[in-house]
């Protein structure tokens, strides 16, 4: 089994993407089917994105065996009060300034659940949110 | 048909990424948001936007986009440029707008 370890700064759109580039990166040195890391990559990205977006501080850890690809991500930020809601598709509480950018579509979660085999979101309100996203690496 | 072709069709402008002009573009998707590019465009594609900032170089370097076409007479910023040059992924620019261009790059695409 490989672990890494990443942070994620909140309101930092220039690293923005820098943990799924790397994971990327692994998953073709390991191999794995190009559909498969397609996937992954959509699924972390946004899920990164939403920590610089919507929280002040994250932290990553990427755990890869010959099975899964499972993906941690903890922040620390206002959390998320209806998690269904934020599930919808156009839901969105981006601020002006990053919409502006092209962010705050409401499609990140929706992407992130169509690409992953497991999700699991929890939430404290003023705390933050723990989200681990599992992907099947084998077909 | 490679990016260069479609240049030179096309009467696009290159600002960037010149080293990726020979890749081969396998189709296009026009949208200015991002979630929707990471959705949807595929490996291979043009991505026409009207954003210039350096996170439209992350996304297409995820994504494998073969270029980013600016609209409108957009130019992209200094941090997208560099970005640009290092993933050898092309940003090209025209004066048309969204409508327009992606017109125009769907029949020379279709014929
Ligand atoms: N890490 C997070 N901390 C707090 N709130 C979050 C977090 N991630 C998502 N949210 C909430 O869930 C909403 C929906 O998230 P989602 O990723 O689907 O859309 P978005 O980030 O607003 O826009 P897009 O992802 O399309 O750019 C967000 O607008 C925000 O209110
Ligand atoms: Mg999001």
């Amino acid at each position: 089994m490989m672990r890494t370890n990443y942070n994620v700064e909140g309101g930092d759109f220039t690293k923005a993407g820098n943990v799924a580039s790397c994971v990327k990166k692994t998953l073709k040195q390991l191999n794995v089917n190009a559909k498969i890391i397609k996937r992954v990559v959509i699924a972390l990205y946004e899920a990164e994105v939403n920590i610089v977006a919507h929280a002040y501080q994250g932290h990553v850890t990427i755990d890869i065996d010959d099975q899964y690809i499972t993906m941690l991500l903890k922040d620390k930020g206002p959390g998320i009060e209806d998690i269904d809601l934020a599930m919808t598709q156009g839901f969105s509480t981006a601020s002006a300034k990053v919409r502006e950018m092209g962010f705050g579509a409401g499609m990140g979660l929706p992407n992130i659940k169509k690409n992953v085999d497991e999700l699991t979101l929890e939430s404290e309100i003023n705390i933050g949110i723990t989200l681990c996203l599992k992907v099947k690496l084998t077909e | 048909m490679k990016i260069s072709e479609v240049v030179d069709q096309l009467n696009l402008k290159v600002f960037s990424g010149y080293k990726g002009l020979h890749k081969e573009i396998l189709g296009a998707y026009t949208s200015d948001l991002l979630s929707d590019v990471m959705g949807n465009l595929n490996e291979g594609y043009i991505w026409i936007t009207l954003q210039t900032h350096q996170n439209i170089m992350a996304v297409s370097s995820l994504k494998d986009a073969s270029a980013i076409l600016m609209v409108k007479g957009l130019s992209p910023e200094a941090s997208t440029i560099k970005m640009s040059e290092e993933e050898g992924i092309p940003i090209l620019g025209t004066e048309l707008e969204t409508f327009e261009i992606s017109g125009k790059l769907f029949m020379l695409l279709n014929q």
